[in-house]
């Protein structure tokens, strides 16, 4: 595929469907600091629920990502930041885009490994994903880890919505790109404060369940 | 005589002032670079191009060791050709319009190492005209008969397309980009901005199509990561970024336009 179309593909996927899932992840996880576990499961049900949800996660989650993340390394790769000559924010948050994006790439193989992945293994159900994360999250090295997994995430989403922004031709004068800048930035942090809650929400004991093998975290740790 | 010798007398006091220059320097395209330092006597207005000069005519650097002359390309001296384009003190500028007044001491100067270097501070910038040809940034009106005067550019249109055409090609944004390098072909911000000012143009809008494509080949307007250096950095104050915006727009509606219209 010609470089125009893979990099115009690669930013229309970080939006639709990437983003979008991206936002409905943070919906989901939020339950659990809005209703606790009771409102989680219900929401994680609701989803395993949809009608074709193998198809929809293969079509709307896992090639897009695969896709995104692999283009997005090659990128990566290209760009030789030169933030030391040239400290401007944009070029600041260019240099950041990438480097959130590799964090972000090995954060999501780790955490679609941790727990879609055991799901589908069978090593765990759907209504014991609640159990999983409270063992992450009530492991300060592993908690630690999902927050920055989380930053980075955050931040990647907000910034790739302002460049794409940029890329399609939306915004075009200076004056809407620093609007979309602030919109983006405090979109951010908005994210980042609901994923945390989120993982917070997750160290409740009401979480907690034994019936949860230790097994993949323990492995990670040691 | 009087009003002279008053005005002098500042200038006297700094005559004994020395300035500094550590200038990276290179004897051939492939051999490898070293820096050299010079210092000399401060003259109040000097600046790069002027200081280079004096390298020139008494080439000894700062240990009173003969060397060669320190080589560099200038033409117009006012900041309107884009030959003298170096790096100074970390950033890409003119050389010609950098008063040492107003630079840190030492000063160090570099070639812009985004082009081949092919001696000292003389670098090639070929890459940037053969973008402006990938492009096509001209007009083309030839015929076989005369083909008469073209549409009027409307005033308004024609005062953001002279602040596009003031673009020297002096490849100041493409040193500052950060993906111009030798892992990408991108063209670079300039050419970008080339096919806005003659899609812009009344007659060069009948070609429009054959430019925007030519921004959808590899290497084009897909390898701007948006840091925005270029904006920064460009020295006539072009605003780069709003005609790559812009182009990503147009090459947008010539996607969907080549798929839904055939």
């Amino acid at each position: 595929m010609k470089g125009f179309y893979a990099r115009r593909l690669h930013s229309l996927l970080g939006v639709i469907p990437l983003g979008a899932f991206f936002i409905e992840h943070m919906i989901t996880n939020f339950s659990a600091y809005e209703g606790g576990k009771e409102s989680f499961d219900k929401s994680v049900a609701f989803l395993n629920n949809l009608p074709l949800v193998l198809v929809l996660e293969s079509l709307f989650i896992f090639l897009p990502l695969i896709y995104h993340g692999v283009y997005g390394l090659y990128i990566a790769y290209q760009a030789k930041p030169n933030n030391a000559n040239y400290g401007y924010e944009r070029n600041w948050r260019y240099t950041l885009q990438r480097i959130t994006g590799v964090i972000t790439f090995v954060y999501i193989v780790w955490h679609v490994f941790e727990t879609r992945f055991q799901v589908a293994l069978g090593n765990v159900t759907h209504e014991q994903l609640g159990g999983v994360m409270y063992n992450i999250v009530t492991n300060p090295v592993t908690f630690v880890l999902y927050t920055i997994g989380v930053l980075a995430a955050s931040f990647h989403f907000a910034n790739g919505l302002w460049s794409f922004l940029v890329s399609w031709g939306i915004t075009v004068g200076p004056r809407a790109q620093r609007v979309s800048s602030y919109v983006c930035m405090t979109l951010f942090v908005i994210v980042s404060i609901m994923f945390i809650l989120s993982l917070v929400a997750f160290r409740n004991m009401e979480f907690e369940d034994p019936t949860v093998a230790l097994q993949t975290i323990r492995h990670f740790v040691a | 005589m009087a009003e002279v010798s008053t005005q002098s007398h500042p200038a006297n006091v700094t005559a004994k002032k020395n300035v500094k220059f550590i200038i990276t320097r290179q004897d051939k395209p492939d051999s490898p670079s070293y820096t050299e330092e010079f210092e000399l006597p401060y003259r109040p207005g000097m600046n790069v191009i002027s200081a280079l000069m004096e390298i020139q005519r008494n080439p000894v650097d700062n240990t009173g060791k003969a060397t060669a002359p320190v080589c560099w390309e200038s033409n117009c001296l006012e900041e309107v050709c884009g030959a003298c384009s170096m790096v100074i003190n970390g950033k890409p500028r003119q050389a010609c319009s950098a008063l040492v007044d107003k630079l840190e001491q030492p000063v160090h100067i570099a070639p812009m190492k985004t082009f081949p270097v092919v001696r000292d501070l003389v670098i090639d910038r070929s890459r940037m005209f053969g973008a402006l040809k990938k492009v096509k940034a001209w007009i083309p009106i030839d015929g076989t008969y005369d083909l008469g005067a073209g549409p009027r550019m409307p005033e308004k249109k024609r005062q953001w397309a002279y602040e596009l055409s003031k673009c020297m090609t002096c490849g100041v944004c493409l040193e500052a980009c950060p993906n111009v390098n030798d892992r990408t072909d991108f063209i670079g911000p300039a050419a970008l901005s080339q096919v806005r000012l003659f899609n812009a143009h009344p007659t060069g809008e009948m070609n429009k199509e054959d430019r925007l494509d030519a921004l959808m080949e590899p290497g084009g307007i897909e390898g701007c990561g948006n840091s925005q250096n270029c904006v920064r950095s460009c020295p006539k104050g072009i605003p780069l970024t709003t005609s790559i915006a812009e182009m990503n727009k147009d090459t947008s509606k010539h996607m969907f336009k080549r798929w839904l219209g055939v």
